[in-house]
């Protein structure tokens, strides 16, 4: 689950008239219980994962682990999370930037923008399970497009295959939950073009091409490759929708984990479900990285 | 007029493509017996037992995550905002954290963590409670923190200190008010992500909302979807009231403004 991050807030004010904090140490214990919840539920489990996908099951150092990640089924899942990832992020990316367009050129505070605004909060961050169920009963075996297409035309979805259960299942279905939480992280920034500039551009001779070409673009652009950034730590950390849709066979990396916990590794590999949670924190941590750069490169367009 | 011909094609084919699931759902769950409608599946839901007390236990823990999540964090930003605010970056780094850290990665740690709550606490499905809180960290953090911007909070708890008020008092009948909207928010937001919840569930083996769609729908369909498009709407509904929410506190940033 990704949110789309705020800018940081710069330089903190001390409050005037008062001394140096750490004089009062009474006043670090207000922050002891939130430390200590985060350090045991949060903080806790992560090392257990990184520092697991360096142990054998004994405990002991070993590079096993992620040796083995680069073998294989769990290579070749990983390779696939990402195309998948990377082709939702673009996808969902494009699509969800007209849409956003769309929308904020109609009338501001409308019941269209408000609805299109809701609506993608919930697909985007609170789909999972049902957004499976969505597509089962759509075009599943039994689903609605699938029958009317049978019926009225005779053309047969699942002539090339289970493909819903597949990757391009999940390809449309990613797509499905993309394209809001782009709606979500992209609308603040087309918000942020002032009309003006437009007049401006439009009093100057200029076309709607030129304006978009010179102006609107290239203040989007960052805007819109952190977008990218964020779509693809999305669609590369989902699990839920995937699990509920795939119950057989374990095409990309989460699933993968799901067989590992689930017991289906082989001896001495235990940790190996660590060594894929590990790969699966980097790639989101890379991606999440290139995000808060460039927001703090651009921020001050925005 | 060539632009308002793509907008209206944009919005055209993006609403069908996401309208159509939807109404899918709403047919596909009111299919009877030969091509009849019924509502059979949709009944199914309430008869189901598992099922009603697997809701149960989602909506009691939607209200005990929003409230573990609140609880530990109004104090401690509120403070660290007054006192301590070396310490800001940290707890903003430690809130934000759970984003980078996918929930499928975070469930393979916290599967031994849960072997000890188990063995404290019992095997009630209201132990995720800790996993949750965790989970709605950032959305309530990110919520929190615009309300706590958008009040003079030091001026506040300065007038408040000095006409002899305690800390407990500055922050139940001063902090607590003010941002009333923020907090509404952060627990609306906290109380969807936790009745969509499947990932953290399912895999430490607790039977909630998302699992036991996730189960029914292996062998009923109809009544899985008809579950899923009530949770998908109650989350619109949530959101949806969440739009006003946010748009007041705007109003009121405005004017003190």
């Amino acid at each position: 689950m990704v949110a789309p991050a705020t800018t940081p807030v710069r330089g903190e004010v001390e409050a005037p008239g008062r001394g140096p904090a750490a004089k009062s140490w009474p006043a670090w214990l207000v922050v002891v219980p939130f430390l200590l919840y985060v350090g045991t539920f949060l903080v806790y489990p992560t090392v257990l994962v990184l520092a697991g996908a360096f142990q054998d099951p004994n405990g002991a150092f070993t590079l096993e682990n992620l040796v083995a990640l680069g073998r294989g089924a769990y290579l070749q899942a990983f390779l696939r999370s990402v195309e998948l990832s990377a082709l939702t992020a673009l996808l969902g990316a494009v699509l969800g930037a007209l849409l956003s367009w769309a929308v904020t050129s109609g009338k501001s505070e409308g019941l269209l923008r408000r609805v299109v605004v809701a609506g993608s909060g919930v697909l985007a961050q609170f789909g999972g399970v049902p957004l499976a169920f969505a597509f089962l009963a759509t075009v599943g075996f039994q689903g609605f497009v699938t029958r009317f297409l049978r019926d009225r035309f005779g053309i047969d979805l699942f002539a090339g295959g289970a493909w819903l259960f597949e990757l391009p299942g999940l390809t449309l279905v990613y797509t499905f939950f993309q394209i809001p939480l782009m709606v979500i992280v992209f609308l603040p920034a087309l918000d942020g073009l002032r009309p003006q500039w437009r007049e401006a551009a439009d009093s100057l001779g200029g076309t709607s091409w030129t304006y978009w070409r010179h102006v609107g673009g290239p203040i989007l652009l960052p805007s819109f490759l952190g977008a990218l950034l964020l779509l693809f730590a999305n669609a590369f950390s989902a699990y839920a929708t995937a699990a509920a849709l795939v119950s057989q066979g374990s095409p990309i990396v989460p699933l993968q984990i799901r067989g590992a916990l689930t017991g289906e590794v082989l001896l001495g590999q235990e940790n190996l479900g660590k060594a894929l949670g590990l790969g699966m924190v980097v790639v989101v941590g890379v991606a999440m990285g290139l995000y808060a750069l460039l927001q703090r490169r651009f921020a001050r367009w925005q | 007029m060539a632009v308002r011909v793509v907008r209206s094609l944009v919005l055209t084919l993006l609403g069908v493509f996401f309208l159509l699931p939807l109404f899918a759902m709403a047919e596909f769950s009111t299919r009877g017996a030969n091509g009849t409608r019924s509502l059979e599946s949709w009944s199914g839901i309430v008869s189901d037992r598992d099922l009603v007390e697997a809701i149960l236990a989602s909506v009691q823990l939607a209200a005990t995550s929003s409230l573990v999540v609140l609880v530990l964090l109004v104090p401690t930003m509120a403070w660290i905002r007054l006192r301590l605010p070396k310490l800001r970056r940290l707890v903003e780094f430690l809130c934000l954290l759970p984003i980078t850290i996918p929930a499928i990665v975070l469930v393979v740690g916290m599967a031994p963590l849960y072997a000890w709550v188990s063995y404290f606490l019992g095997d009630s499905p209201l132990t995720l409670t800790f996993a949750y809180a965790v989970l709605v960290l950032p959305f309530a953090y990110r919520a929190i923190d615009a309300g706590l911007s958008a009040i003079d909070l030091k001026t506040l708890a300065e007038a408040a200190r000095s006409l002899g008020a305690s800390w407990g008092t500055v922050l139940l009948r001063i902090v607590v008010p003010n941002i009333r909207t923020a907090l509404i928010g952060a627990s609306l937001l906290s109380v969807a992500l936790v009745l969509g919840e499947f990932t953290i569930a399912s895999l430490l083996n607790f039977d909630t909302l998302q699992v036991r769609v996730n189960l029914l729908g292996k062998r009923n369909a109809g009544v899985s979807i008809a579950v899923s498009l009530l949770s998908l709407l109650f989350a619109f509904v949530l959101l949806f009231l969440l739009s006003f929410v946010g748009r007041r506190r705007r109003d009121t940033v405005a004017e003190e403004g």
